[in-house]
Parts: C-alpha cells; sequence; structure tokens
C-alpha cells in the first residue's frame, strides 16, 4: 500500500519511525514542506490530509497508508502558481520564506473551515456562522509562526483571496 | 526515537489484548506522544495506532452526549450539539493548542497528555514522572508553568490541557475498557494527584482503553472558559476557568467551576457550589469563593503569581457571567 | 574592469536620483517570490547528495566540565551507526559576527549546559537521533560555573564620563532614576541551523545556512586548518538569521569533519532545542537610567548603566548604551557598560544588538520624566534633541527624528497631552497609548559585488552576499536597473555563493548600504564605460529601458556591447564620512494598548512606525523589514524571555511552544511610513540600515502605552500578565 502525494503514489518508509515531515522531505524529495521544530509548534510542516491541515512532523507516515496528502507543491507551481501563492507574492506576505508553504497550505485550508462554519476561539457567536474579520483570520492562522513577522501582509494576501472568492 | 513494533489495530479487541502487555503504547492523534518519543520522554516498545478504529462518533445518548475516544478536538468542537449545549467545552477546546493540532488531537489523547514540565520533557534533568526517585527538577528550579494546589514533594507538574477542564466543570464521565471489566468514572476522578506516584498522571490501569466521554443532559446557564495565557493563542493556560453558572432571581442556582493551570488535574473544588449556590452575586462573595480555592495554595517561587491570577481569574469569569461590576 | 572607492566624503551627487528608469524605491515584488511561495527555493538541508549520511549532534548535560571520555562502542553496534565524530577540532560555540577566525575549540571543553561534544553519523536520520541520545559520555567538573549574572565577577567594557551626573542630579528641578530590566531573547529563526558537507579530497563544499559567507569561510577554514581557497560556501537562501547565523555554528564544522574523516557527504540539522541551547542568545540586561531636567524639561543630565553577560573568553558584550550615546542632550552624562562572566550559552548578536533593549529603557524613563514635568512626551523629546553628538561634537549626517515623531503622531493620531493614566476602559479592558523614540547605529562594511551587461538587454549581478529574507534580492536588482536602464525582471541576481565577489553578509542592517554601493559602483564602472565607448560625457549618458541616450543620439545598449558581455567589479570600503559625523537611522514608534483589569493580559491593539532610513531602495521590503521589526517589539515588551534553571543553568524554555515568539493573532495592523531622506554620509547611494531600526525602542511604546492604560509602570521585560497585575493599582 501507499501514500497518495499530491496525486502520486509513495510505497510507505521501511522504518516506522519517520515522520510524514521526513517522508515527505527526503523520501518523496518534496521539500517544499519544511521542518521548523520537529514538534508541532510552529506549523513549518504544515500539509492537507484528505483536505484537512495537521502539523506532519507530529503524524508517522505508516499511519498515513491510502491517505492523500496534498503539501504546496500541490497547490500551485512556478508556471502556475496557485491564487494563495500568488497573493502571497503580490502583498510580500513573506520574507525570508521559510515559514511560507506551511502558511499557503494553512491559509488554503482555513478559508474552507470558515466556509464551513467551523468556529474559533475568536468567534463571538458560536451558533451563528464565522465571519471573515480580520480577528478571525489572525486566530485561525496562529498555528504558524513567522519569524520575520510578515503577518500583517499574510493578512492581506488571505483577504486578497478570501474577497476574490466571495 | 527508539525503535519500536508498529501494529495496527483493526479491530478493539485487537487493541486491548495488545495494550494490556508492557512497553506498549496506544497511538491515536500522535500529537503529544510522538512528540514525547522523539525525545525519549516516551519509549514504546510496541506502538498500538488505533487511528482507523471507529471510536470516533458523537452521539447522543440518554439525555446527554457520548463523545467517542478518537473523536478528534476539532469534531467535537465543530459539533452543533456541543456548540448549542456545552458550549463551555467548544470553547475549552478552541482554546487550546492550533486548528492544525486540533484536527489531530483526540478525546482521549487529549484527557491522556503529559504535563509541559520542561524538566519532564528533558530527559537530561531529574524528574520523577518520568525516572521514578530521580529527583524533581523543577522544586528548586523553574516552576513557572507549576502547581499550586495539591502538590507534593515529589512532583509539582500540571495537567496542561483546556477540554478536560471543561469536562470537569460539566462533570462528565471518562468510559474505560479493559480486557476484563469497563467501567466509567467521573472526569473529576479521572486525573491523579502526584503524591507518591507521579509517574501516574491518571487512574488507568495498564490494559484499559478509553472509549468515549459522555455528557450528562444539558444545564444551559452561561457557560464561560477563561484561559489566561502569555500570548493570546498557541500557548498553555498559566490559569485557566470553567465555569457553568446558572442565575435566578439574582441568586446562584448553580456554580460548576473547574480550574486548569494550578494542579496535577483539572481542580473543582465541590466547596465553591455549595458557597455560592443560594447566594447572591458580590465582589465579596467571589472573593470568599477565592479564599476557600486557595486556602491550601502553595507558590514555588516562580509560580507565586498564579495565587493571585487565580483570584482575579475567578473573579472576572464570575463578574462576566453575573454582570457584577467592581 | 573594477571601481574602488574608499568612502572619506559625503557623496551628495545623488546619482541614483538622476537615473532614468524610474525604479530605484518602487514598490515591487521580490524575484524570488515566487520560488519560495512555491516551495521550489532550496534551503540548506534540503540539497541532496549520492551516498549522503546524517549526522546529529551530541550536547552535553553538565554545565562545566571537561569531556573525559566517549563511550563509542556504546552506539556503534546500532543499526546502521557509521562514527562517532569527537575530533579535537570540533567547535563547542558559534563564532560571533565577523570574527573571520575559528570559534573556542575544542568542544570538549564544556562551558555551557548543552554544548555540542561530538557527532553521531549514521545512514538515516532516525538511526543518527537515536544513538545521538544514547552515546554514553563521561566527565569530571573543571571548576565553579557562575551562573547568576547579578552575583558574579565583573568587567567594565565600555564607559562615558562628561561632567558631573551625581551633581546635576541634585540640583535638578526633575529627576527620573529607574533600574529596569530585560531578559535573555532567542533569534528563533524559522529554519533551524543545518549543514550538508562534500569533501573531494581537496575542496569542502558546504551548503550551510549562514548570513556572513565572506567571514565564514575563513572561520570554517580556521576551524578545519584549512586553506581559505579550499572552501566553499553556499547559501542562495536562508530561512532568517536575525543575528544566529552571523558566524558558523557547531553543526557546519562537525558536518564538514565528518565527510573529511568518512569519504561521504554528511548532512547536520539540529534540533529546535539544539538550537535554543547552543546558539547566540541576545545577554539579559540589568539597565539604570538617570535623567535629570530642569524646570522646562530640558535635560541637564543624562545617565545609563547597564550590567550584561557572557561566557568567559567571549569579547562581545550587548552594547546597550550604542545609541544613548547621541539619542538626547544633557551636559552631564554618565554611561557604562559591565559585563559579566557566567557560564550560559555564548551571547552574542541578536537583531539590533544593543538599542533592541537600551532604546525602550530609555523611552520608558522619558515618559516618566514628561509625566512629572506635566509634558506631552513627544513634546519633551523634541525639547532634548542635541545638535550635534553630545560628547564627540559631531554633528547629524541626517535625523529624521523629530520628523517621525510629528509626522507618526498625526498618522496614528496622537493626542498631545500631558499622560495621566487610566482614562479610557471598554468592558474589561484599559485601554491608552505610548510613543517612543527609535535609533540605531548606521554601520558599512567592505563589499564587492561584480555586475555584467549582457548582450541580450539582460544584468547579471553576483556576490556572496546572503538574502535572509531582508529584500537582497529585490534591492540589488532595483539599483542595477536604476543605474543601468533596465527592469529589474531583466537582472539576474545571485547571491550566496563564496565563488562570487565577496560582499558584506547579512548583518548589522548593513548589508543594504555596503552591498547595494558595491553594485553601485560597479554600475558606474559599466556607465562610463559605455560612455567612453559613445564617446560622451558619462554625466551625458542617459540609460533607459536598454537604450542608451544622448544629447542628439540614441542607440540600444546591445548594439554598444558588439554581442559582448561586459563587466565590472564594484569594490566598496567604508572610510571617514561615517567618523566625521554622527550617522544613525531615527524613528518613532506609537502603540496602543489593551489590559486586562483583572488579568493583566496586554494586547497590542495598533501600532504606527515612523522611520527615517536614508534613501528607501526598495518601498516594499523596507516596510517589510518594519513590520517585521515591530513585530519583534511585541515579542519583546510582552512575551519573550529565556527562562535559566538557578541549580544547574541550562535554559528551561528550549522550544518554540515555551520560548514565545508573537503569533499572528498578537500582532495587529501596523502602519509604516517611511520619510524621505538623503544621507550622504552613510553611502554613497545615501541609504541606512533598515532591518533593525524596527525594533529598537517600540517595546518602550508598548510599556508606555501599558501606564497610559492602567497605571501600571512595569520595570522589567517582558510584561507577562503577572507581572503586570504587580505593578496595577487594583482592578
Ligand atoms: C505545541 C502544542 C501546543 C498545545 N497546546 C495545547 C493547549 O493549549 N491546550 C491543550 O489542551 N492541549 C494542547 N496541546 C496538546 C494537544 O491537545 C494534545 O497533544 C492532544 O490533545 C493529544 O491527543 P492525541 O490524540 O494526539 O494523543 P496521542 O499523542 O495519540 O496520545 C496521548 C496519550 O494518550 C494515550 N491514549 C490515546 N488514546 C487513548 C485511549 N483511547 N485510551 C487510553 N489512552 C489513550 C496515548 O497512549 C498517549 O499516552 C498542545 C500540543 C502541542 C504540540
Ligand atoms: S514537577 Fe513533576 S514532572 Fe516536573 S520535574 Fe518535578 S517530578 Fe518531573
Ligand atoms: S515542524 Fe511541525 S510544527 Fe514545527
Ligand atoms: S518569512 Fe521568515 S519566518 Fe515567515
Amino acid at each position: 500500500m501507499a501514500i497518495s502525494i499530491n496525486g502520486q503514489d509513495y510505497p510507505l518508509p521501511a522504518d516506522p519511525r519517520t515522520s510524514l515531515l521526513d517522508f515527505l522531505r527526503r523520501e518523496a524529495g518534496l521539500t517544499g514542506t519544511k521542518k521548523g521544530c520537529d514538534h508541532g509548534q510552529c506549523g513549518a510542516c504544515t500539509v492537507l490530509v484528505g483536505g484537512v491541515r495537521i502539523n506532519s512532523c507530529l503524524s508517522l507516515a505508516v499511519t498515513h497508508e491510502g491517505d492523500e496528502v496534498t503539501t504546496i507543491e500541490g497547490l500551485g507551481t512556478l508556471a502556475a502558481p496557485g491564487a494563495m501563492q500568488a497573493a502571497f507574492v503580490a502583498h510580500d506576505g513573506f520574507q525570508c520564506g521559510y515559514c511560507t508553504p506551511g502558511q499557503i497550505c494553512s491559509a488554503t485550508a482555513m478559508l474552507q473551515e470558515i466556509a464551513a462554519g467551523w468556529p474559533s476561539d475568536a468567534t463571538e457567536d458560536l451558533d451563528a456562522a464565522p465571519a471573515l474579520t480580520d480577528a478571525e483570520i489572525r486566530e485561525r492562522m496562529s498555528g504558524n509562526l513567522c519569524r520575520c513577522g510578515a503577518y500583517p501582509n499574510i493578512v492581506a494576501a488571505i483577504r486578497d483571496v478570501a474577497g476574490a472568492e466571495a | 526515537m527508539r525503535p519500536f513494533d508498529y501494529q495496527r489495530a483493526e479491530r478493539f479487541e485487537h487493541a486491548a489484548q495488545l495494550v494490556g502487555e508492557d512497553g506498549t503504547r496506544l497511538l491515536a492523534g500522535g500529537t503529544n506522544l510522538i512528540d514525547l518519543m522523539k525525545l525519549q520522554v516516551e519509549t514504546p516498545q510496541t506502538l498500538v495506532d488505533i487511528g482507523r478504529l471507529s471510536l470516533g462518533t458523537i452521539a447522543e445518548e440518554g439525555d446527554g452526549l457520548r463523545i467517542g475516544a478518537l473523536a478528534t478536538n476539532t469534531a467535537t468542537a465543530v459539533d452543533p450539539r456541543v456548540r448549542r449545549d456545552y458550549p463551555v467545552l467548544a470553547r475549552a477546546i478552541l482554546a487550546g493548542a492550533t486548528q492544525q493540532l486540533r484536527n489531530k488531537a483526540t478525546t482521549a489523547g487529549n484527557l491522556c497528555q503529559r504535563t509541559r514540565c520542561y524538566n519532564f520533557t528533558n530527559i537530561d534533568q531529574p524528574c520523577n514522572k518520568r525516572e521514578p526517585g530521580s529527583g524533581c527538577g523543577a522544586i528548586k528550579g523553574i516552576a513557572r508553568l507549576h502547581a499550586v494546589l495539591g502538590t507534593s514533594d515529589q512532583c509539582i507538574a500540571t495537567y496542561p490541557g483546556d477540554m478536560a477542564v471543561a469536562l470537569a466543570a460539566l462533570d462528565a464521565r471518562v468510559e474505560i475498557s479493559g480486557e476484563r471489566r469497563s467501567r466509567s468514572v467521573r472526569l473529576r476522578d479521572f486525573h491523579r494527584l502526584p503524591g507518591d506516584t507521579p509517574w501516574r498522571d491518571n487512574v488507568l490501569d495498564a490494559g484499559e482503553v478509553i472509549t468515549a466521554v459522555t455528557l450528562p443532559a444539558p444545564v444551559g446557564g452561561i457557560q464561560l472558559y477563561r484561559k489566561v495565557r502569555e500570548r493570546s493563542s498557541y500557548a498553555f493556560a498559566l490559569v485557566s476557568v470553567a465555569a457553568v453558572i446558572g442565575i435566578e432571581e439574582n441568586r446562584f442556582t448553580r456554580a460548576d467551576l473547574a480550574f486548569g493551570g494550578l494542579a496535577h488535574k483539572p481542580w473543582h473544588d465541590p466547596r465553591l457550589a455549595e458557597l455560592l449556590v443560594g447566594s447572591e452575586p458580590s465582589l465579596a462573595l467571589f472573593d470568599k469563593a477565592a479564599d476557600l480555592l486557595l486556602e491550601d495554595a502553595r507558590g514555588y517561587g516562580e509560580n507565586d503569581f498564579k495565587i493571585p491570577l487565580a483570584r482575579r481569574t475567578l473573579a472576572a469569569v464570575l463578574c462576566e457571567a453575573t454582570g457584577v461590576e467592581p | 574592469m573594477s571601481v574602488h572607492l574608499k568612502q572619506d566624503k559625503p557623496d551628495t551627487r545623488n546619482v541614483l536620483d538622476t537615473m532614468a528608469q524610474g525604479v530605484i524605491g518602487a514598490d515591487l515584488p521580490r524575484p524570488e517570490g515566487l520560488i519560495k511561495v512555491t516551495g521550489t527555493a532550496i534551503y540548506a538541508a534540503e540539497y541532496r547528495a549520492d551516498g549522503m549520511l546524517e549526522g546529529v549532534l551530541v550536547t552535553a548535560p553538565v554545565v562545566r566540565g571537561e569531556i573525559a571520555s566517549i563511550n563509542e562502542a556504546s552506539v556503534l553496534g546500532m543499526p546502521g551507526v557509521r562514527a562517532v565524530i569527537s575530533d579535537k577540532r570540533m567547535t563547542g560555540r558559534p563564532a560571533q559576527g565577523t570574527a573571520g577566525e575559528a570559534p573556542f575549540q575544542p568542544a570538549r571543553e564544556v562551558c555551557y549546559w548543552g554544548q555540542p561534544v561530538a557527532l553521531v553519523v549514521a545512514e538515516t536520520f532516525e538511526q543518527a537521533r537515536d544513538a545521538a541520545k544514547r552515546l554514553a559520555l563521561d566527565w569530571h567538573g573543571t571548576g565553579d560555573a557562575p551562573l547568576d549574572p547579578e552575583a558574579a565577577e565583573t568587567e567594565k567594557d565600555e564607559s562615558t564620563r562628561k561632567g558631573d551626573l551625581a551633581h546635576a542630579m541634585a540640583e535638578a528641578a526633575h529627576t527620573v532614576d529607574v533600574t529596569i530590566t530585560t531578559e535573555g531573547h532567542a533569534s528563533a529563526a524559522m529554519e533551524p541551523h543545518a549543514a550538508l558537507a562534500q569533501w573531494d579530497g581537496r575542496t569542502l563544499t558546504v551548503h550551510a545556512s549562514l548570513q556572513m559567507l565572506k567571514y565564514n569561510r575563513a572561520e570554517l577554514a580556521d576551524s578545519l586548518k584549512l586553506e581559505e581557497e579550499q572552501v566553499r560556501l553556499v547559501s542562495p537562501y536562508v530561512g532568517g538569521g536575525f543575528g544566529s547565523k552571523l558566524g558558523i555554528s557547531q553543526e557546519v564544522v562537525a558536518a564538514s569533519l565528518a565527510a573529511m574523516q568518512l569519504g561521504r557527504p554528511v548532512r547536520v540539522v539540529m534540533s529546535r532545542q539544539q538550537v535554543f541551547q547552543t546558539i547566540m542568545r541576545r545577554s539579559e540586561t540589568r539597565q539604570r537610567i538617570r535623567l535629570a531636567a530642569d524646570a522646562e524639561g530640558r535635560l541637564t543630565g543624562f545617565g545609563h548603566e547597564a550590567l550584561v553577560s557572557n561566557l568567559p573568553g567571549e569579547d562581545f558584550a550587548e552594547p546597550v548604551l550604542q545609541s544613548s550615546q547621541f539619542l538626547y542632550g544633557g551636559d552631564n552624562r554618565l554611561l557604562k557598560l559591565d559585563l559579566a562572566r557566567i557560564h550560559r550559552m555564548t551571547a552574542g548578536s541578536v537583531r539590533a544588538p544593543g538599542e533592541a533593549v537600551g532604546v525602550q529603557t530609555v523611552e520608558q524613563a522619558m515618559d516618566i520624566l514628561a509625566e512629572k514635568l506635566g509634558m506631552d512626551p513627544i513634546a519633551l523629546r523634541l525639547r532634548n534633541l542635541p545638535d550635534a553628538h553630545p560628547a564627540k561634537g559631531t554633528p547629524f549626517s541626517s535625523r529624521k527624528l523629530a520628523e517621525c515623531l510629528e509626522e507618526g503622531a498625526k498618522a496614528f493620531g496622537w493626542e498631545p497631552r500631558p499622560r495621566a493614566p487610566r482614562h479610557t476602559r471598554e468592558g474589561e479592558w484599559w485601554i491608552g497609548t505610548g510613543v517612543a523614540s527609535a535609533a540605531r547605529v548606521h554601520a558599512v562594511v567592505e563589499a564587492k559585488a561584480r555586475v555584467t551587461l549582457r548582450p541580450d538587454r539582460t544584468a547579471l549581478v553576483e556576490t556572496d552576499m546572503t538574502d535572509i529574507g531582508t529584500g537582497t534580492y529585490t534591492i540589488l536588482g532595483q539599483i542595477a536597473g536604476e543605474m543601468l536602464g533596465l527592469m529589474p525582471d531583466d537582472i539576474d541576481v545571485r547571491l550566496g555563493d563564496t565563488d562570487f565577489p565577496p560582499g558584506s553578509g547579512s548583518g548589522g542592517s548593513w548589508g543594504a548600504p555596503s552591498c547595494g554601493s558595491a553594485v553601485f559602483l560597479a554600475c558606474e564602472g559599466l556607465r562610463k564605460d559605455i560612455a567612453r565607448r559613445l564617446d560622451i560625457g558619462t554625466d551625458d549618458l542617459t540609460l533607459k529601458d536598454g537604450l542608451a541616450r544622448w544629447d542628439g543620439g540614441e542607440t540600444a545598449l546591445a548594439d554598444i556591447l558588439g554581442g559582448e558581455p561586459l563587466d565590472c567589479i564594484g569594490h566598496f570600503e567604508p572610510g571617514s564620512s561615517i567618523e566625521d559625523a554622527t550617522v544613525s537611522s531615527f524613528g518613532a514608534f506609537f502603540a496602543e494598548v489593551a489590559v486586562n483589569r483583572w488579568t493583566g493580559e496586554t494586547r497590542v491593539r495598533r501600532m504606527t512606525g515612523a522611520f527615517g532610513i536614508g534613501r528607501v531602495l526598495s518601498a516594499r521590503t523596507a516596510r517589510s523589514q518594519c513590520l517585521g521589526g515591530m513585530t519583534w517589539c511585541i515579542g519583546n515588551a510582552l512575551t519573550e524571555s529565556l527562562m535559566f534553571d538557578p541549580v544547574d543553568g541550562h535554559l528551561a524554555n528550549c522550544d518554540l511552544a515555551e520560548y514565545h515568539v508573537p503569533v499572528h493573532r498578537d500582532v495587529p495592523a501596523l502602519e509604516v511610513l517611511l520619510l524621505e531622506e538623503r544621507d550622504a554620509a552613510a553611502s554613497p547611494i545615501q541609504a541606512k540600515g533598515v532591518g533593525e531600526l524596527g525594533l529598537c525602542g517600540g517595546a518602550g511604546a508598548i510599556a508606555n502605552a501599558i501606564y497610559d492604560a492602567c497605571g501600571a509602570r512595569v520595570f522589567a521585560y517582558p510584561m507577562t500578565p503577572d507581572r503586570v497585575i504587580a505593578a496595577m493599582p487594583d482592578i
């Protein structure tokens, strides 16, 4: 059995200790997903599994047999960047670029979560559909650290994409 | 990370059987266990992956709600019944960790998550919880995160989670299944105090598996979760308060309070409800409640601040719930 | 061809302003943006090499001692383990910025808890990580290890005395005398330190995450006892530095030694915990500020004394007083810096060393003085801007401080009034505002860059300079584009390889003015050559959109080149222009905070920064640098603190869960104003640094806002809830 990454199948690793993150970066050669802490504390390793964002560093690759994983490489390419990727460039939503793939994966999932009506710690009314406010975006993106401090530009990029979709 | 034998449990019985053996650990979301395995704080020989068992259902049961052991924290927090009937639970979950982590974290894993004590997670430091008899590095060291209630001279660690604090206020039960028997314990009794056996976080015996958490019938009222932390998100609680408050004719009819960040377990002191219920809310009353709560509190230098902070946070929550103005 | 300039005189020609392309300073996207957002930019740990082994560092769980033995047998039998490296050349500490020589060796002499002492090499990362945890070490203590800077022996590092401060304090109408502490900080760049070393028997090639390759190459060669020419370093993308990658660190040397010993490529990536435990910290500080003022608020005395710490044998002392030398006047001055010798990991440069903790304390003291005087804090600052450097007498090359305070106040909506706290409450939250000045000394260093004009209407810029997120790719393209009449898209900027001419490296905010000047000089050389070929004066030449124009003529650049590339190396050296004047960047911060009356939690609600940084080379990346700096102000003011165990000196909060860098939710809308300025003494492109100014003082604006909101004067950073409630008058 295999793990599907961006639509392509990869055989499971021989060593069950291999994290999904290391599997992506080493075995699959997809180094777009970053390792910032290896302990679930930074969000640089965020990928989508079945469309849901997780920290790939705290997940063993063997547990993902049959799963569909989407990484930053699956969200767009140099020739055809995705909308979120283009917005990050347009708004300078990064500096060193190291947290960036995680931010973009996270932001992509986050917009779907808001659309699905998931509340957050910043949601005033738990029963109402959450609004796409800056406060909501900031709370929901708080699992992705950016030491360069590109946060305001990241919020602008996300708003731009959300506005275009709305 | 030490090498281990990876087993995927296909059926519940299979998991229950495997987990009875020494050196075996259950893997749910993995967000705590894998973290600790990388640090070699946890060194299981066998890892039993229960992630694919069908223990994730959230369903009405009697008048209450049954949340499967493998329901993700996200699934619980977004569940419309939880949001409507047990908002303190949704709030507590949403105040914890991050969306990425909550998407993986499970009910049972969250209850069983281990302390964030800096010495516990550093295998080059003494720690009675990790290595019985090696001493407690925190008591004379950096104890900022540590407990002020129910400590022992062996360990002053806190239980770090948020969800369980709300469950304690709601008086939820933990459903446990072992090879020989099944049982259900009150969440309030699930976690332990460190005493002389700080390595035991909770009452689970070897071979026991959590299957669900059950919530009693909804009680309504005002439900609040207040978490004080060092940054506005993605930080563990310094102090947290879960409150389920009923008020009628300006008197408390219900005052179920539980506290995080103060002890080795979500702290519930039945005397608080006894004091509050039937009384008129006032600042003086809230102060009395804090006196009771903190009667036996003891700081360890670095964490002395938790005592006044707990007092103030309790007052804040009660003021918010009752409309009393300071 | 090459052009060399040692800048002894201010350059008032403002050449870039006379060009025609119109791209200098423009708000353009980063050329490497798409590469970064698609995950195709390759960072140090991501290169591949055939037969590569993985190394994991082993650290000593003792604060001071000598490693007596390393029991290699304890791990050599484990699956996949190939070697334990404990060569005498392994380094125990990182090199200080611009050291250019080997850092402390040998690693076996342990001076701080968590010092790397060996490297375990295995076929896979999992194997190496496990074995590294299990390697058995024996050590014996080598004497006392003072851990507390307040109790340790101190050395005088620096002092300035003028007049008699004690007397001024005694005579003054108003005085302030406060002691403020700051805790240690970590750079916490998101990319952990990493190196992949390859040795072909003669040349060592290392892909690493480094800020200053010219110096790093010398440091590595010296550590290994190789010739510099035998070492090549490659760092085209660096996942943040903030000082932590100024000098080579332990993993670079360890990977190199392993590769040389084993004849296979070796990759070593530090764990996040190791980065915290072994890489440079910013020293904690204890600062005493004394201000003496007359009845009108004119300073008559200014005192700033600080205690900082470092390991024995390290020269670096956090230069806390740097800008205090000239920010405000006062005839009677005492500035004094003491250095305590303690056993915590090396103290070194963390973004904006000195001012990042030295300005905010002065700004708090100024706020207190304004209150005593019943003055608007901005008016007090404006009253005390000295005409020239108070001690040296050198004039300011340019100083937009007053303008920043005034323009910033306007943009922020500052209400000029004496401060009286607790004026506004929204529910549980006290609301208040605060202001602070910003200052950061200017520095430039020697730099070279090669610019090649190619016949296909494009140009190539090459230097070993790095882009650590600062925008080097962007600004060098914009400078070359402006000078050569090309769009930045047509400039191919290549960085981060010691095969290129040695640049300045990224550090001390000097990258842009230094390397920018090298590129500028190279372009001047090219322009001169083109003019010569056209037989016109250089001043008569206009380059725009790939065309050369002059009075009466026009021709395509390509034709002038005759099908051949034309290159020039620009070589910039700082000279006396920056010694004859006081050269510094200035600015002002404005913050609005909410403080919870119950819990003391503080949230920054909005912040404005106004900055004078000389010429703005790229509006976009300059603004982003300021946003980053202001984000650091928030962490510095509210959350960041290294906590050392009082018993054995280990760093307790050695990860990103417990060392609290600001998260998205901590950072509100931030407004940045960049004031027009040309600083002729700063560099031939009239630019000063921008990367650090944004965090020099802003934490003080937040502290002052906390006071304005709730009445708590907190004299310890970070201002965590416990500290705020302890200082807060009741509820
Ligand atoms: C950086 C970071 C920040 C965090 N912040 C917060 C926070 O603010 N608040 C908060 O509450 N939490 C926080 N967490 C913790 C997080 O919520 C827990 O890691 C998570 O809930 C654990 O669930 P899991 O399913 O991943 O558990 P696992 O890691 O899979 O398991 C944890 C433990 O539970 C045991 N276990 C799992 N399932 C069962 C079962 N059915 N029966 C018996 N034992 C079982 C496992 O054997 C293991 O010992 C944070 C975590 C990280 C990494
Ligand atoms: S407080 Fe408990 S967990 Fe922490 S070091 Fe002491 S024994 Fe270990
Ligand atoms: S690398 Fe996974 S969260 Fe940091
Ligand atoms: S861009 Fe550098 S950490 Fe976010």
